[in-house]
């Protein structure tokens, strides 16, 4: 089994050029590369990935199957850590921090959101978006407010108490961004938020994110699929661990 | 600490939510810790209240007494009159009983009763032994005056006096006209019980003296000493064995001494060995029990490894984690330490029913179920609560 002390990133991280984060960047990554050791072999995943995001802003990450995208995910929502490059968060540096404080960053900055929604199927829709409010600490009261308000933002309001095995695809990832809005953190990251859904279920995803992202949230989601992408304001590709900037019009 | 008190809070929420999503598998897993429990509550009380039942028979009977018997020396056969006053004078002496023990033919109404068991005692065994019902104790100027009177038991009113009122009656006892001054309390000690009275018509009790002439002795061969309250047992014992050895002139054998504190030392030695036994055998239940928590836990770790990725993505530190399935653990063996507990009780209840002894649980006992149950759910469940606790949420996540 992995332990978390392995995974704190090596000596090995360059110390590059120093960074200050603009006034309205809130994710800078400079040179990020992931190398997954596979027994003697190491594969680079990510590939001197550099990468910054702007308060507001909607980015797709496009890409095919195996391209890096879950791995970048991953790192962006600090469930793991690059081999070398530097991240900053909301301009603070992600390094060298233990699984605890990454924890806390994750609860307070990133909202994920999964192609496969994961919810917790033993406890109803309102349990679900409660979980993260609860690692926030947040007291009971406030918390029940926030998540019938979080419930009613995504038209769930009227199926509080129904467990996931009682909502439609389209209701779980619903309450999955709930639950991702809940704790009002700085990038909501969505990981194939249709790939589980059909045409019409996703395109009310897509909405929903239109109007998150008029609320003036940062998006950024991933996506192997072109026409999910082209709701996206930015496109960046990702194809063998590399990023390049992709123009809205190639999507 | 708020935050702590917190996390406690809700971690406890969540533990007793995912006990009761999965009722029968918790019952199973506290079967092992309920067992256990109830094996600990139920054996330890039920020797206790045996243990008990029987020193309090013991301590109502010889609480600062020692029996004294004394058959001495073919030179010199028991005790005379003269020797008592000396043991009576020995340190820490607060009285000397003897016991004259002898059965004789009694005649009452024309009929004749052969087997009347006779004790012969002297004042001072109705002053420190609560043994007289109605009428009244054989006193002092009954023994100098060897004065025919005696109290008869339940039995000798039942079956020769035919119920009817006994004091102020007379039978003829050995041939001697005996007056009935007193009727004795029903013997219920643990020794009545065990021995065996079916063939005797019943018992009586007379002065010392009448009993030594009607059984053609000179001396008294059996006594109960009486200790002053606040001298040790042990230390009157030697005090009694110096006087004697000089009355017998140290002759080996020639009298023995009961102590029954000793006695009772023994039984609380082997009761409290019968505790520590027992209470291992639990043990090992509880063992196994806990061993049956740590393997739900870790299947329910291994179950639940996708949802506790998404936990941990979704900001439960691995402190959470671990206190999350810790409690579980905890909660799980503390209502099958509870339901042990009241099992143990309905088991230490029967036990007194058929024991006939009173029924009363150790709330020591019930404390140490309880505790050792808390005990095994944190001891047992540490290790699958460290394993959530260090899991990686991306593999975890990424688990099927
Ligand atoms: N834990 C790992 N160990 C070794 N190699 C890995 C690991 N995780 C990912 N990889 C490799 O890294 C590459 C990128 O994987 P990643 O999951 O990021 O792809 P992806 O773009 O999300 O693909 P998909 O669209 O199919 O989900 C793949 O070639 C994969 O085999
Ligand atoms: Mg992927």
């Amino acid at each position: 089994m992995k332990r978390f002390g392995k995974m704190r990133p090596s000596g090995t991280t360059s110390a590059a050029e120093p960074y200050t984060p603009g006034e309205d960047e809130i994710l800078h990554m400079a040179h990020i590369v992931k190398d997954y050791r596979i027994g003697e072999e190491t594969f680079r995943a990510l590939d001197d990935v550099t990468l910054t995001v702007k308060r507001g802003e909607f980015l797709a990450v496009l890409g095919p199957s195996g391209s890096g995208k879950t791995t970048l995910m991953n790192i962006i929502g600090c469930l793991d850590v690059p081999t070398s490059g530097d991240y900053y968060l909301s301009g603070k540096p992600v390094r060298g921090q233990r699984e605890a404080q990454l924890a806390q960053i994750r609860n307070k900055e990133i909202g994920f959101i999964f192609q496969s929604f994961y919810l917790l199927q033993k406890q109803t829709a309102y349990e679900n978006v409660e979980l993260p409010l609860i690692y926030a600490n947040m007291p009971e009261k406030q918390r029940r407010e926030r998540v019938e308000d979080m419930l009613e933002k995504v038209g769930l309001g009227d199926k509080m108490k129904n467990f996931p095995n009682q909502l439609s695809g389209g209701q779980q990832q619903r309450v999955a961004i709930a639950r991702a809005i809940a704790t009002n953190p700085t990038i909501l990251l969505a990981d194939e938020p249709t790939g589980a859904l059909d045409q019409k279920t996703g395109a009310q995803v897509m909405e929903l994110f239109h109007a998150l992202n008029n609320e003036g949230r940062t998006i950024i989601m991933i996506t192997h699929d072109a026409k999910i992408a082209s709701h996206a304001s930015r496109i960046v590709r990702i194809l063998d661990g590399k990023l390049s900037e992709g123009k809205l019009e190639d999507a | 600490m708020r935050k702590l008190i917190y996390t406690v809070r809700q971690s406890l929420r969540i533990s007793v939510q995912n006990i009761i999503t999965n009722k029968m598998r918790s019952f199973l897993t506290m079967l092992g810790i309920i067992i256990g429990v109830a094996a600990v509550i139920g054996l330890i009380t039920l020797v206790q209240n045996a243990t008990s039942s029987i020193l309090g028979q013991f301590s109502e009977l010889g609480a600062g007494t020692l029996s004294v018997s004394a058959p001495g020396t073919a030179m010199k056969q028991g005790l005379t009159d003269a020797d008592l006053k000396t043991l009576m004078a020995v340190p820490g002496v607060k009285g000397v009983s003897p016991q004259v023990s002898g059965s004789t033919a009694a005649v009452y109404d024309f009929k004749v009763y052969d087997n009347v068991s006779v004790t012969g005692r002297n004042e001072l065994y109705f002053a420190y032994n609560d043994v007289v019902e109605s009428g009244r104790a054989l006193n002092a100027s009954d023994m100098s005056g060897n004065i025919n009177v005696c109290l008869i038991d339940q039995d000798f009113r039942t079956n020769i006096l035919k119920g009817t009122e006994a004091v102020g009656k007379t039978v003829r006892l050995n041939g001697a006209e005996y007056l009935i001054v007193g009727v004795q309390k029903q013997d219920n000690s643990l020794f009545s019980a065990y021995s065996d009275r079916s063939n005797l018509d019943g018992s009586v009790i007379i002065p010392y003296k009448n009993a030594l002439t009607m059984s053609w002795n000179k001396n008294v061969t059996s006594l109960d000493i009486y200790v002053e309250d606040g001298a040790s047992n042990a230390d009157v014992e030697e005090n009694l064995r110096e006087t004697l050895d000089k009355i017998y002139n140290n002759t080996e054998g020639a009298y023995q001494i009961f102590n029954l504190d000793s006695l009772m030392d023994t039984m609380n030695t082997v009761s409290s060995m019968l505790s520590t036994m027992l209470g291992g055998i639990a043990g090992i239940a509880l063992v196994v029990g806990g061993i049956g928590i740590m393997n739900m836990m870790l299947v329910s770790v291994s179950e639940r490894t996708k949802e506790i990725g998404l936990r941990k993505a979704l900001g439960a530190e691995p402190a959470r984690i671990q206190t999350q399935f810790l409690l579980e653990a905890v909660i799980l063996s503390i209502i099958g330490g509870l339901i042990g507990v009241l099992f143990g009780c309905l088991i230490a209840l029967i036990g007194a029913r058929l024991m006939d002894t009173p029924f009363a649980v150790s709330p020591s006992a019930i404390a140490l179920g309880l505790g050792f149950s808390a005990a095994v759910g944190i001891i047992f469940g540490w290790a699958p609560a460290r394993r959530a606790s260090r899991l990686n949420p991306i593999d975890a996540l990424r688990a099927e």
